[in-house]
Parts: C-alpha cells; sequence; structure tokens
C-alpha cells in the first residue's frame, strides 16, 4: 500500500476513536512527564472533555452513508455509529464517575493510568463496532479486554480486588482462546478475514460437510463471546469480578463491557453466520436459533434466581448483570424485524440504569467500607434523593412501566410475539424470570423505605456524583414516557441498520 | 380539545407535587391537602353522573394522542405499532369511576387514622387514585396495564409500610401474586398487540370477531384465542380472586392498614370484574359463551368456599375477607350466565360490594382505633360501650348479607334470577349460599355486639379528660353516613345505577350475539 492509497481513505468517519487515542496517548504523557504535585484528577476531566468532544462529532456524522476504510476492515455503517454512541455515553459517565471518586487501596497511586486504560477500553469497544473484519475485531475487543484486566485488578493492596482481576484474567484468556479458535475454522474454509467477503464465500460455496465445521465454529464463538456478553455458559466469573473490581470499574463490566460483546456477537451472527445456508432455504442462524433462545432463558433464570440469595449488593447486581444479558440474548434470538432496534433500545436503557445504580451503590460502599445491602437501610431518611433514585433504577431494572426499563421488555416481548412462529415459551420465560426478580430489586427497596436505619447521619454525595445519578434518574423516565425519542434515531436517522455490512 | 378525563385522572397529582413541598413534619396540613386533594376529581365525576342522568346517555369524552410508535422504519417496513394515549368512558367505567373517587375521599379521612410518615402515605395514596382512574378510562390495553402497574407498585408500599406486624410479608405476596398476574395480562396484551396492530378495546372486538381473510398481521387460531382467555380468567382472576389464588388477598386484607384495604377491597379487587367484563366478554365473546359454564361453576366455588371460611374466621379482617371472596364470586355467577340479569347484577354486584366491603373496612378501622383488636373473641360485647358503633356494624352487616332495602340485595338478587333462567343448578347453589353468608355476617356481628364482654372491652376507659369520649370521631361521622346514603339509596331505588351502566350491559349482551 501506498502512500497516495493510504490518504485516499476517507479517514475522517474513523475521527471519534482517533480522537478517544489522541487523548489517550495525552494523557499518558503527561502522567509520565508532569511534575509530582500536579494532581492527575486533572487528566480525568480531559478525559471526560475528549469523549464529549467525540461524542459530538460522532453526532454529526450520523447521517454519512456507511463507508468503509483500509480495505474493509474499518467499516463504518449506522449499525457501528448507533452502538458507539452507547459505548461512548456510558465511557463519559464511567469517566466522569472515575474522576470524582476517591482512590484508595494502592490506586491513588496510578489515578492517571485509571484514566486513560478506561480511555484505551472505550477505543478498543468502539474499534469493534467499527470493524468489518475478524482481525480489527479481535484486536479490539482485546484492547478493551487488557486494559479491564488492569483496571479490575488497580486496587493494588486489596486482596479481592487483585483475586478477581487474576480469575477475570484467567477465565477471559480462555474465552479468547476459545472463539479465536471458531475464527481460525472460519478462516479456514472461506481464505479471507473479511466479514463481507467471508459472508459471499460461505454463501456460495458451503458444502455439506462444511457445516458441521461450521456449526461447531459458532458453538466455539457463542461460547467466547458469551464471556463479554455475561451470559451462559461462560456467565460464572460475574459475581466474583464484579465484586473485587473497584465499584465504577463494575459499572464499566456491566455496561461498556457488555455493550461491546453484544456488538461482536451481534455483527458475527448477522454478518456470517446468517449467509451460510442449510438445508431447505435457511441459514445457520436460524438453525441456531433454538440453541440460542436456550442460553437465553437459562441465562436469565439462572441470574435471577442466584440474585434472590445475595446479601452482597454488588454481587446482586452482578447476577442482575446476567439476567438481563439474557433478556438481550432473548430480544436478538428472536429475529424479527425490531430485534437489533430492540437489543439498542435495552442497552441504552440499561445503561442509564445500571451506572446510576452504580453510582449510589458506590457512594455507599465505599463510605460503609463493605457492600452489604444493610447499609441500604433507612437510606430514605439519611438522603432522600439518593434513596428515590436508587428505587426508580430498581423499578426500572425490574421492568415496571413509565421506566425505560418497562419498554425495553415490552420491545424483547414484541420482538418474540409478532413473528409468526410466536415464541410464547420464551415470553413466558421472561415473564417468569421478570416476577423472580421482582423479589430482589423490591427486596432493596425494603430496605430503602422500611427498615430502620443504623446511623441517623446524613449522606451527602459530591456534585458530579449527583450530576451523573440525576441525569441516569431523568433518562430512565424520559425514555419510559417517551420512548420514541430514542427509538426514532434508528427508526429515522440509521433507518433501521439498512446499510448492516453492505 | 378534550382533556376533562385526563383532568379527572391527574388531579390528584397535584396533591403529590403540593405535599413534597410541605414540611413532613406538618402533619395537619398534610392530611388536609391529602383529603382536598381527592376532592376536584370525585365533584367532576358527579356533574357527569348529574350529566348522564340529566341526557339520558353517557357521554364518552375521548381523547386522543398519538403516542409511542414501534418499528416505524422510514423504509417503508410493513410493521409498524402504534401505543396510543386514548381515554374515554363509557357507563360501567363512568360508575367505577365514581365509585372510585368516592371511596378515595372516604378512604382520605379515614387514613387520617396513619400514625407516622404522613407525606409519605398520602402522596402514594393520591398516586394510586390517579392509577384507578386512569385504569377505568383508558380506552386501550397497553394504558389500562400501564395505570394498573401503578396501583401494584403504590399499594405495595402502601401495604408494606404503614400495616400491622406482618406488613411486609403481606405486601410482598401481594407484589409476587399480582406481579404474576399483571405479566401474565402483558403476555395477553403483547400477543394482541402484535398479532392485531392494535390494542384499542374497540378494536380489538371488531378485529377478532370479524371473519375477514387478513383482517389481522398475524392470524390468532382457535387454540390461541382460547389460551388467551384462559390467561386472562387466571391474571384477573388473580385479582379478583377466584378461589385457589385467593390467599395473598386473605393476607392484606389482615396486615394492611384498614384505609388502604378499604381501598383494595372496594376498588382494587374490583379490576378484575372490569377487566373480565372489558375484555374477557368483549373481546373474546364466543369463546366466554363456550366457558361460560366453567365460569358459573367457580364463581359458586367461590360464593360457597368463600363463605364457609368465613365462618370459621376468629378475626374480623379475614372474615370480610372471605366474604368478599363468596361475594366476588356472585360477580362471576352473573357474569357466566350471560343474559341481561346476570351482566347487569355482576356489575351492580361489583359496585354495591364496593361501597359495602369499604364501609365494613372502616368500621374495622374504627374498631381498632377504640379497642386495639380486631380479634372476635376479643371484641364481646361492645354494644354497651360503644352502641353506635355496633350499631352501624349490625347495619353494614346487614347489607352485606343483601337484606331487602340495601343494595346487596338487589345485585345478589338480579344475579340468582339471571342464573335461574340459564342454569338453574347454579342458581339454586347460589340462592342456597346466601343462607351461610346470613350465616356468618351474624355470627361475627353478634358475637361482637352481643357476646359475652370481654377483659379488652369492659377495660376500656370511654372518658377523656374527664368527659365523656364519643365513639365516632366528626370525620368517621361524616363518612359513615356517605356510605349509609349509597348503599340505601341503590337498594331502594336501583335504576340510579342500572340507568348508567345501561349502556355497557346492552353492548355486552349485543357482543355475545344474544
Amino acid at each position: 500500500m501506498d502512500m497516495e492509497t493510504l490518504l485516499s481513505f476517507n479517514w475522517s468517519i474513523f475521527l471519534p476513536e482517533f480522537l478517544i487515542l489522541g487523548i489517550a496517548t495525552l494523557l499518558a504523557l503527561f502522567d509520565l512527564f508532569l511534575p509530582e504535585k500536579v494532581r492527575r484528577v486533572h487528566l480525568g476531566w480531559l478525559a471526560a472533555l475528549g469523549t464529549v468532544l467525540a461524542i459530538i462529532v460522532l453526532c454529526f456524522q450520523f447521517t454519512i452513508p456507511a463507508t468503509s476504510i483500509l480495505n474493509d476492515t474499518i467499516y463504518v455503517d449506522s449499525f457501528s455509529r448507533a452502538f458507539k454512541l452507547l459505548i461512548l455515553v456510558g465511557g463519559l459517565f464511567i469517566l466522569i464517575l472515575a474522576t470524582a471518586s476517591e482512590h484508595q487501596d494502592g490506586m491513588e497511586r496510578h489515578v492517571g493510568e485509571y484514566y486513560y486504560l478506561l480511555l484505551s477500553a472505550l477505543l478498543g469497544g468502539m474499534i469493534v463496532a467499527s470493524s468489518g473484519d475478524l482481525i480489527t475485531l479481535f484486536i479490539g475487543l482485546e484492547l478493551m479486554s487488557i486494559s479491564s484486566y488492569v483496571l479490575v485488578g488497580l486496587k493494588k493492596y486489596n486482596v479481592s480486588s487483585t483475586e478477581a482481576a487474576m480469575k477475570y484474567l484467567i477465565n477471559g484468556s480462555i474465552a479468547t482462546a476459545i472463539y479465536l479458535f471458531g475464527f481460525s475454522y472460519l478462516y479456514g474454509l472461506s481464505g479471507t478475514t473479511n466479514l463481507k467477503e467471508m459472508g459471499t464465500i460461505l454463501f456460495n460455496y458451503t458444502t455439506e460437510g462444511d457445516l458441521y465445521f461450521l456449526i461447531f465454529t459458532l458453538g466455539f464463538i457463542v461460547v467466547g463471546l458469551s464471556f463479554k456478553m455475561a451470559t451462559v455458559p461462560f456467565h460464572l466469573w460475574v459475581p466474583d469480578v464484579y465484586e473485587g473490581a473497584p465499584t465504577i470499574v463494575t459499572g464499566f463490566l456491566s455496561v461498556i463491557s457488555k455493550t461491546v460483546g453484544f456488538v461482536f456477537f451481534i455483527r458475527l451472527m448477522y454478518g456470517i453466520f446468517s449467509r451460510i445456508p442449510t438445508e431447505g432455504n435457511e441459514n445457520l442462524l436460524i438453525y441456531a436459533q433454538v440453541f440460542l433462545l436456550g442460553l437465553a432463558i437459562f441465562t436469565m433464570l439462572f441470574g435471577n434466581l442466584m440474585a434472590l440469595r445475595q446479601r452482597n449488593i454488588k454481587r446482586m447486581f452482578a447476577y442482575s448483570s446476567i439476567a438481563h444479558a439474557g433478556y438481550l440474548l432473548a430480544g436478538f434470538a428472536t429475529y424479527s424485524q425490531l430485534s437489533l432496534d430492540t437489543v439498542w433500545f435495552y442497552l441504552l436503557t440499561y445503561l442509564f440504569m445500571n451506572i446510576g445504580a452504580f453510582a449510589i451503590i458506590y457512594w455507599l460502599t465505599e463510605k460503609e467500607q463493605s457492600a452489604d445491602i444493610k447499609h441500604f437501610a433507612g437510606l430514605y431518611r439519611r438522603a432522600p434523593f439518593l434513596a428515590i433514585s436508587m428505587s426508580i433504577f430498581l423499578l426500572g431494572l425490574a421492568g415496571i412501566p413509565f421506566t425505560s426499563g418497562f419498554i425495553a421488555k415490552l420491545k424483547v416481548i414484541m420482538s418474540a410475539l409478532m413473528v409468526s412462529e410466536a415464541q410464547v415459551l420464551l415470553v413466558v420465560m421472561v415473564i417468569v424470570a421478570s416476577v423472580i426478580s421482582y423479589v430482589y430489586y423490591f427486596g432493596v427497596m425494603i430496605q430503602l423505605y422500611f427498615r430502620p436505619e443504623a446511623s441517623p447521619e446524613k449522606v451527602k454525595v459530591s456534585f458530579p456524583f449527583l450530576t451523573v445519578i440525576a441525569i441516569c434518574v431523568v433518562a430512565t423516565i424520559w425514555f419510559g414516557i417517551m420512548p420514541n425519542s430514542a427509538s426514532d434515531l434508528i427508526y429515522h436517522t440509521f433507518n433501521g441498520f439498512h446499510d448492516f455490512l453492505k | 380539545m378534550n382533556i376533562l378525563l385526563s383532568l379527572i385522572i391527574f388531579l390528584p397529582i397535584i396533591g403529590v407535587l403540593l405535599l413534597s413541598i410541605i414540611n413532613k413534619n406538618n402533619e395537619k396540613l398534610i392530611k388536609l391537602v391529602g383529603f382536598f386533594a381527592t376532592l376536584p376529581s370525585l365533584i367532576l365525576l358527579l356533574l357527569l353522573v348529574g350529566k348522564t342522568y340529566m341526557e339520558g346517555a353517557v357521554s364518552s369524552f375521548q381523547e386522543k394522542i398519538n403516542w409511542i410508535q414501534i418499528g416505524n422504519f422510514s423504509n417503508g417496513s410493513e410493521i409498524f405499532y402504534e401505543i396510543n394515549y386514548e381515554l374515554g368512558i363509557d357507563g360501567l367505567s363512568l360508575a367505577m369511576m365514581t365509585l372510585t373517587a368516592i371511596l378515595s375521599t372516604v378512604a382520605s379521612l379515614i387514613s387520617w387514622h396513619i400514625s407516622k410518615e404522613w407525606r409519605g402515605y398520602y402522596q402514594l395514596f393520591l398516586l394510586l387514585v390517579t392509577g384507578m382512574l386512569g385504569l377505568f378510562a383508558a380506552e386501550n390495553f397497553i394504558l389500562f396495564f400501564l395505570f394498573f402497574e401503578i396501583t401494584l407498585i403504590t399499594t405495595f408500599f402502601l401495604i408494606g409500610k404503614w400495616g400491622n406486624f406482618a406488613k411486609e410479608k403481606a405486601a410482598y405476596q401481594f407484589l409476587i401474586y399480582n406481579g404474576l398476574g399483571s405479566l401474565i395480562l402483558l403476555i395477553v396484551i403483547v400477543t394482541l398487540f402484535a398479532r392485531t396492530g392494535t390494542s384499542n378495546f374497540d378494536s380489538l372486538q371488531f378485529l377478532l370477531n370479524v371473519n375477514e381473510e387478513n383482517v389481522l398481521i398475524n392470524e390468532i387460531t382457535t387454540f390461541g384465542k382460547w389460551a388467551l382467555l384462559i390467561a386472562l380468567i387466571v391474571a384477573l382472576g388473580i385479582k379478583l380472586p377466584i378461589v385457589p389464588f385467593h390467599s395473598w388477598m386473605v393476607h392484606v386484607h389482615k396486615e394492611a392498614h384498614p384505609a388502604v384495604v378499604m381501598i383494595h377491597s372496594g376498588i382494587l379487587l374490583k379490576i378484575g370484574a372490569y377487566g373480565l367484563i372489558r375484555v374477557g366478554m368483549g373481546i373474546f365473546p364466543n369463546e366466554w359463551k363456550s366457558a361460560s359454564l366453567a365460569i358459573g361453576i367457580l364463581g359458586v366455588i367461590n360464593i360457597l368456599y368463600g363463605a364457609f371460611l368465613a365462618l370459621q374466621q376468629k378475626n374480623l379482617r379475614t372474615v370480610w375477607a372471605y366474604s368478599s371472596v363468596s361475594h366476588m364470586g356472585f360477580v362471576l355467577v352473573g357474569l357466566a350466565v350471560l343474559n341481561e340479569a346476570g351482566v347487569q347484577g355482576a356489575i351492580f354486584q361489583t359496585v354495591s360490594h364496593g361501597f359495602i366491603s369499604a364501609f365494613l373496612f372502616m368500621l374495622v378501622s374504627i374498631f381498632y382505633n377504640t379497642y386495639k383488636t380486631t380479634e372476635l373473641q376479643e371484641l364481646g360485647g361492645t354494644a354497651a360501650k360503644t352502641p353506635i358503633l355496633s350499631g352501624l356494624l349490625l347495619i353494614g352487616g346487614l347489607s352485606a348479607l343483601g337484606l331487602p332495602g340495601t343494595s346487596g340485595f338487589i345485585s345478589e338478587f338480579t344475579v340468582i334470577l339471571g342464573a335461574l333462567n340459564e342454569y338453574i343448578v347454579l342458581g339454586i347453589l347460589a340462592a342456597i349460599a346466601l343462607v351461610f353468608t346470613a350465616a356468618y355476617t351474624l355470627r361475627a356481628v353478634l358475637m361482637i355486639t352481643y357476646g359475652e364482654q370481654s377483659a379488652i372491652v369492659s377495660g376500656i376507659d370511654q372518658t377523656v379528660n374527664g368527659s365523656k369520649r364519643s365513639q365516632l370521631r366528626g370525620f368517621e361521622w361524616l363518612s359513615s353516613i356517605v356510605f349509609l346514603l349509597f348503599i340505601i339509596a341503590l337498594g331502594v331505588y336501583p335504576d340510579l345505577l342500572t340507568d348508567v351502566i345501561s349502556d355497557t350491559v346492552a353492548k355486552t349482551i349485543i357482543g355475545l350475539g344474544g
């Protein structure tokens, strides 16, 4: 590739990624060369500012038609932009919270790293979202994974944080090995790593013998990626890592990591597996539907049942996060016209509800040095705003009307019932899982309102935290009452992802 | 733009907002605001009822605003689902809304007995009122569901925070049972919505019962319709409650604060009946007709089971709880017999039992405040100490057992009349059950009023600061008079209600093809 072709690419569509990369590099340099006495907190605000810039640039690019650069390895279509928006908005909130939080147990010596590792993780996620090639997908995901391994272990002198990082690293590497093994089959059968080309080749030249390999491949990829999505069968790391990681990082894992996992998953499923023909005019994806729906059902039941018995709020949210991954997978695996819209909207609402909830959890767990649910007792009297916000997030997660969580769940159910072969069993399971989840979500609310407080001391929350929580509350209610304001972005601006890998 | 119904529904919210700026320790002001916030809706509704009498027909006051669109892809995809904010009333809605408004106002007075956290209580209470009013005015199924969930969440907190000793358990039971019920309802709603593209009651009724090709987005098979109807009966049966699903309700009646139970037993249980009439009979008339015998049998089981258990209860609250189960059986029987008398009787019973059970639980509240117990044994012989209160209990009991001249008589009489025409055995069984009703009601009332005087009753000090303590406080008098007025007025002149609901009855009968 000579200079001329290199310059002929439309690099501007990659501007949001470049912005994040630039800020991350800048931060690393500043952290290295600035004198000790300069407080590193400012770097965090710089990072947040960079993310805001990236969001603005991204918004201006919404209507640009799908473009690819670097021989289709980077492919920016409306799907990628929609999900990058989620990743960046979530990242912005996480950065604000990270900057405004206190750093303990060894974190205080690595404040700079905290911020630019978050940025590099974001960058990894964005690259995944705009990839049209297995290699870039892999690199993006690994960039995010490796950054988050370090982030989980940032509390150097805290045993459980270190343990979590270790577990996360080992499990993550196994997961990577598994899906990479799956990739090797894809490459072997098609001779290319480019998704579009691979789809065409597999569409035209798949023989019956290849099909068995491809079914195996699908299995490997689902198992490997279920690690990131936190669905069955690779979900058992979730509670331990969520519990040990610094709370803000847990928020990052539960929202952004999951989003990226789903983006990766959907790209592969719709990009490749939906193009592999099987007998009877169907494709491999439809062939695998029962399997995916089964996984989704297991995931939501497992998550909700395990969450019932948790006394530790972070573990409870870990299992709740597994359960929500189940709903998300269910929304995808119905393959209706609304599937992608459902997954996007669900992730959007989940972002606000979960980040808001983790901001509150951070504040209490950090204050009490323990994540036991009893610290929520009587919060209504100690900090009415926090208690009411927390209950709105919990109602949202439980899927109660007038919160965005309800609309998200409604879309999942709609998407399952609108296809002619309605997935009634799936819907029944979603309902059963939701009822189970009422028990523990309302259990927290019972603590908030009904139980007497341990100490009458008022809880004071810093301004940045308050802002993030308030925005999350407003968004949770707003998208519950006016879901159109978000869905229209998909329906009109992104035109229902019509240019998906085309 | 017609916003009358929205005004009626959302006016209590102003009270919620007002309360949030009042100091939480200002007990008097909070209680007053809580009371007055229920009044505007009540006044508007009474005016509407008056208008209906004058004109002889219910004006529907429809409102419609486009709200949520799902799947309106701009690349012209075929799927497009719309959820509108649409309100409108018919006779049944108007009757239920008026009942709601009256009971809410009275319950807000009785809630003055609440001893803590008045502000939070009244905020939740007013939200609950909004939920209930909206539910009866909703013209589409999804809006109905949204309001329904408001009542669910607010009631959970009202039970769990301001109840008796085992309130949290009762609240949990309420939540799980009703949460399950409401989510089953959601499946029904979404299936209908996804298959027909609308959730409007009238459109659904039209679309599902017109035998033309390609009316629906996706076909609903006969089996599907049956499954939906059964799911619906289970979902609403939890609320009503139909017998195997009733245990939560007994707990709630036992543990929640009496003012909450007034609302719960007076209105929330009736949502089940309302839904069965509106959706069960309205949208699935053919299946309902085929299932009617089974529903009637369920109804009779409800009547007998409730009555038998009420006979054995030791606590006044559980007596009335099982009595509610029994009385709701009459609603089921009325709906099952498929003739005009049956439907009219069922609706009449819904409204009349709303007043009667609320009245009874108001009395429970006063008894509890006077004697600090609701155990029948411990309440023995109150006639000597509180004759007026005991007299009111006797009147309440008599109207519950269906004494002629009270509204209870009209409704049960009409239902049995309807049943005798259709399923004679059910009619006879229901009539026999009335004997049991008399037995358990009189047993409870007589044990309390004339039973052997218990230590608690004789130990009660009737003088406060030297002067004789009155048995009923001013607002309790007022509430009692309101209840008695309605119970007797409906009993003596039933046309007050039948005129209003006649359009719904006629429409339901026509829908059933009779």
